[in-house]
């Protein structure tokens, strides 16, 4: 849910990176913050076990720039994929904007991305969000790699509903941008008609 | 939606801050925070520039979350405070009219008996404030009434961000 201060002229929106474990939504966040200048972002936060992998959540908050004089935030989140950390998901989505699920191009990961894309669906309704109703875009990550799905499989089994989506190798920074920029596109264009 | 979008106006924002210096006064505190649920910074005042301060809304809105979660298990509704005791500095953080938390951050110059009850009166006060700021909220949607800055957005402002 967005927070708009008119005191300081500040818009802050909330971003969630899902989908199944291991899948790059970490790396994402990571590119992302990468490449951003100093002065647009703040620390990265990753709530992670020894491991590596997300415990909790990882955060980013980005500050663009100015529309019409306010201040544009988002603050981006990933989730812990695994299918154990559910109660975790189920927090972060909490007072969300829009969704980012990253789908992991691998053949044998095609089971838990369709799994992990309805357990989305049913947390958001949880919550009162229809999957339907709220920003989304799907990307397809991992295209580097050689025992892919295809691009057409993918958008049948994931993308029904022909939401905007992306390949992308996030190893690599490939696509990660579009994607960011798809969803801000979405939610900003929501808050306008929302008004 | 489940929750009503969170909007702030000068005159609370001004009202909000009045609040929570006197609570800094009157508690002997360092900092304090007011942060949204959804971990976005409302308002700091005290030493703030000594802290990452969108990184302590995210991890105190999540820390509000999670021990929320925990609550629920056992069959509780929240857990309302929370107190954090570290060697040199402590938390305090608690939720002000369902959906605001207030995060208190003092040392030995203060003391936890001192930090609750001024908290509470404080808390109090706060929750006045952010009722009128949602009544007033959705007057201004009801009327149609908006000075809302996105109405006449462009895809060029959007794109401009990226650039
Ligand atoms: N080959 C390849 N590996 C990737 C890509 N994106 C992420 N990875 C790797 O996949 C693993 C899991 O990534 P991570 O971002 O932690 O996944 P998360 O569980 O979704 O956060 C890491 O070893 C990444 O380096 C990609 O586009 N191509
Ligand atoms: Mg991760």
């Amino acid at each position: 849910m967005s927070f708009i201060n008119y005191a300081s002229r500040e818009i802050n929106c909330k971003i969630v990176y899902y989908g199944p474990g291991l899948c790059g939504k970490t790396t994402n966040l990571q590119f992302v913050y990468q490449k951003t200048a100093t002065e647009a972002k703040g620390k990265m936060i990753s709530l992670a076990t020894e491991t590596e992998r997300t415990l909790f959540f990882d955060f980013l908050p980005l500050a663009l720039g100015e529309i019409r004089g306010f201040k544009t935030r988002f603050h981006l989140y990933t989730v812990p994929g695994q299918v154990f950390y559910d109660a975790s998901r189920k927090l972060i989505l909490k007072g969300v904007d829009g969704v980012v699920f990253v789908a992991d191009s691998q053949e044998e990961r095609m089971e838990a991305n369709i799994e992990s894309v309805e357990n989305l669906r049913f947390n958001l309704q949880e919550q009162g969000y229809d999957l339907d109703k709220i920003p989304y875009v799907i990307q397809y990550n991992k295209r580097d790699l050689p025992n892919i799905v295809s691009v057409e499989e993918l958008r049948r089994e994931l993308n029904p509903t022909g939401v905007p989506d992306f390949e992308a190798c996030a190893a690599t920074g490939e696509g990660v941008f579009e994607t960011l920029k798809a969803i801000a596109k979405q939610i900003l264009l929501e808050l306008k008609k929302g008004k | 939606m489940s929750n009503p979008q969170l909007v702030m106006y000068d005159e609370e924002f001004k009202q909000i801050n009045a609040v929570i210096e006197k609570l800094l006064r009157e508690a002997n505190a360092k900092v304090i925070f007011l942060v949204d649920k959804n971990g976005q910074l409302i308002s700091g005042v005290g030493e703030t520039e000594r802290f990452d301060t969108t990184s302590l809304a995210s991890l105190t809105a999540g820390n509000i979350a999670a021990t929320g979660g925990l609550a629920k298990l056992i069959g509780e509704k929240e857990f309302s405070i929370l107190f954090h005791e570290g060697e040199k500095d402590n938390l305090h953080i608690s939720i002000v009219g369902g959906r605001v938390i207030l995060v208190v951050l003092f040392d030995t110059r203060s003391s936890l008996g001192l930090v609750r009850l001024r908290v509470k009166k404080a808390s109090d006060e706060l929750t006045a404030i952010f009722a009128r700021l949602l009544q007033k909220a959705e007057e201004k949607e009801k009327s149609g009434e908006s000075d809302f800055p996105f109405a006449e957005i462009t895809d060029d402002d959007i794109d401009n961000l990226f650039s």
